[in-house]
């Protein structure tokens, strides 16, 4: 899917931070002379999102993602920075899919009550008729049948229990959909198909997708850009097709370089020491240092900011060169 | 290694003569569930051997009876669960039909097992050392000071870094790939033949889990270690298993090496679980998917249990169920395409 160069803007996130308080409980700070922690979930995170394409978040446990998904829909707010909507008419309707599709559907109502609820409670449809059309029509969109509404949910495999909560989603009339690792918890055969739902229906409607996830090949088929986060900051990012096919920042390389390659594997790998330090602590400078082989000294006394390099990629790594700060481009774009 | 699955047992088509003595040996091994509503079926006619040194990779999507087949091996079927047939030989002594006692001298002694998420199988509230020292010295019978040089010995060999001191931390004190680590110490203590590893890697990052299949295969090489690897992910398997038995409803489907299933999967249904992977190389418009899901317990379809979702199904594949049979030269595959065609009536 080529990204349509003067396409609206969905959503820009604007040096979004978002801090937990991880304190001990006061008696102990007191007693036991504890300072007041604070956990940095997301650092200083800028992206933008164009109308109808799929931007994707992706890294290991603990880098943010999550939070920022939670940010980008309004569960959490931001402690500084700020996430807008530039386009006409505000605010678009936005909705999440969550990656357990067994904990986010109510065992006590029918499938077609679970999809109706958001049409009801919006006032999408007069009167139970039209309301009741829409279901079987939103039914046969995520292929199942307007038959299956009757159900409960245990009665559903998981790939189809996300096909309802995609339906509960669209049942709102969202533009913009946030999915948080919507096919971990399903197996392969059936993660294929509800991919191939969801690109069917961005084509159809013309969704927009902020798409998280921890597998690369997944988000490799789904986005049209890729932010690369480690512990709450951006390291790279930038047009899929780029980021696999020359990735700068070093964790890139190495998230890249863990896939097995199916059609080629390794099977001699010398794998990469380290893990990712807790977010609580990280360590000083460049938060990848201790796993970087190229670190200097300069990589553990200041940290890198996100920087356009030449070829277009944003890249925060002192390692790359040819750059050229992030903000100035982001003005430049944003003026054409 | 081995060259298949059904060496020379009876039922099935007889193959070539194995070079060695398999470690393990499954021979035609059902699970069964008692309900209410009659016997449900969850695994039939599972047989496999694995030689020293081997990592025989077991792939499967949920509910395919990969877990299930690895905990009959360690004798952990969850009651009302039970064997309804077969034999397991490990090291040319059955093992299926011990009592309760005998299983737990072999537990642990000549079957170490690591499960999915380390957290759970670690006591949180003893040290990393005194848990492995207990395993050792119950199954050693090391005295004190024996145990915690072993102990020591085994977490340097796992590469925990900081070993003499880690030793006393508490299992929360450990990250997920640091516990894991300590969890395959766990198992390697006594010296077990054999290591049954159920989806070992999945609760861990992408940049552990290399780490982690590294490991594992490095100790097997060392110590000739052979290991059930039981898992859902293809790319752990294309790295680390020496052969692949791919299981659906219950029953293995195909088995051989692993790059050659991988690569030239004879069953229909690894040709689309392998087309169904997306690719980092080339981004396809679609993903080819494989329609329906695996049937329930419940309900297994007569004859083949592919056969509603095979695009190549003809009348035979509703009628009976194929057979695992050889293929070529070292695999073996339970699919009519290869036995004569779908038309044929026998």
């Amino acid at each position: 899917m080529a990204t349509p160069e003067n396409a609206e803007i969905m959503v820009v996130a604007d040096k979004v931070t978002c801090l937990f308080d991880v304190s001990a409980p006061l008696l102990n700070r007191l007693i036991e002379r504890q300072p007041r922690r604070t956990l940095r979930a997301v650092d200083g995170v800028s992206f933008e999102v164009k109308r109808g394409t799929t931007v994707s978040l992706v890294g290991e446990s603990g880098c943010g993602k999550s939070t920022m998904a939670r940010l980008l829909v309004g569960l959490h707010r931001p402690t500084s920075g700020e996430i807008r909507f530039p386009g006409e008419g505000g605010r678009p309707r936005v909705q999440m899919i969550f990656q357990d599709p067994y904990a986010s559907l109510n065992p006590r109502w029918r499938v077609r009550d679970i999809i109706a609820e958001p049409i009801r409670t919006l006032n999408l449809r007069s009167g139970e008729d039209a309301t009741r059309d829409r279901v079987d029509e939103l039914l046969v969109l995520v292929g199942l049948s307007p038959r299956d509404g009757e159900k409960y949910p245990h009665e559903f495999s998981g790939g189809q229990r996300q096909r309802i909560s995609i339906a509960r989603a669209l049942a709102t009339e969202a533009e913009f959909l946030v999915c948080d690792e919507p096919t971990s918890a399903l197996d392969v055969s059936v993660q294929a198909q509800i991919l191939n739902l969801m690109r069917k229906l961005q084509q159809e409607l013309g969704l927009t997708y902020v798409f998280i996830s921890h597998n690369l090949s997944v988000v490799r088929h789904m986005s049209d850009r890729v932010a690369v986060m480690y512990l709450g900051r951006i390291v790279e990012e930038g047009e899929a097709n780029a980021i696999f096919a020359n990735p700068q920042h070093p964790y890139t390389k190495l998230l890249i370089d863990t896939i097995p390659n199916l059609e080629d594997p390794n099977r001699d790998r010398k794998p990469l020491g380290g893990e990712v330090p807790s977010p609580i602590n990280p360590p000083p400078g460049c938060a990848f240092n201790p796993r970087c082989g190229l670190a200097t000294d300069r990589c553990w006394k200041e940290r890198p900011e996100l920087m356009r390099q030449s070829d277009g990629q944003n890249v925060a790594c002192f390692v790359a060169d040819t750059r050229i700060p992030f903000e100035e481009t982001v003005l430049v774009s944003e003026e054409v | 290694m081995m060259l298949t699955a059904s060496s020379g047992h009876k039922g099935l088509p007889s193959m070539p003569a194995v070079s060695r003595t398999p470690v393990l040996s499954v021979r035609n091994v059902g699970v069964e569930f008692p309900t209410r509503h009659g016997l449900l079926t969850a695994t039939e006619g599972v047989s496999f051997d694995i030689a020293p040194g081997e990592i025989l990779g077991m792939v499967g999507e949920s509910g395919a009876g990969k877990s299930l087949t690895g905990m009959s091996v360690i004798g952990l079927l969850e009651p009302p669960g039970r064997l309804s047939a077969g034999e397991i030989w490990l090291e040319s002594e059955r093992i299926d039909t011990l009592s309760l006692r005998e299983r737990q001298r072999v537990r642990g002694r000549k079957i170490g097992a690591i499960f999915q998420d380390p957290l759970t199988s670690l006591h949180p509230l003893f040290t990393v050392g005194k848990q492995l020292c207990e395993t050792i010295r119950y199954h050693l019978g090391l005295d004190k000071k024996a145990a915690r040089a072993r102990a020591l010995e085994l977490l340097n060999q796992v590469g925990i870094p900081g070993a003499e001191q880690r030793i006393d931390h508490y299992p929360h004190q450990f990250s997920g790939g640091m516990r894991q680590r300590v969890v395959i110490a766990l198992a390697l203590a006594a010296g077990p033949s054999l290591i049954i590893a159920d989806e070992p890697t999945t609760a861990l990052d992408v940049s552990v889990q290399a780490q982690i299949t590294a490991l594992l295969k490095q100790l097997c090489r060392e110590n000739g270690t052979a290991i059930l690897l039981v898992t859902h992910d293809m790319g752990v398997i294309a790295e680390t298993a020496d052969r692949v038995a791919v299981m659906y409803a219950g029953r293995v489907v195909e088995i051989g090496p692993a790059l050659d299933v991988i690569q030239r999967p004879r069953h229909p249904y690894t040709q689309g679980l392998m087309n169904s992977i997306p690719s980092l190389k080339i981004r396809a418009e679609a993903l080819n998917q494989i329609d329906g899901s695996m049937p329930r317990l419940d309900s297994m379809p007569q004859g083949c249990a592919f056969h509603p979702r095979c695009s190549f199904a003809g009348p035979r594949c509703a009628k009976q169920r194929p057979p695992l049979a050889a293929v070529g030269e070292n695999m073996s595959a339970a699919c009519w395409l290869h036995q004569g065609g779908v038309n044929g009536d026998a």
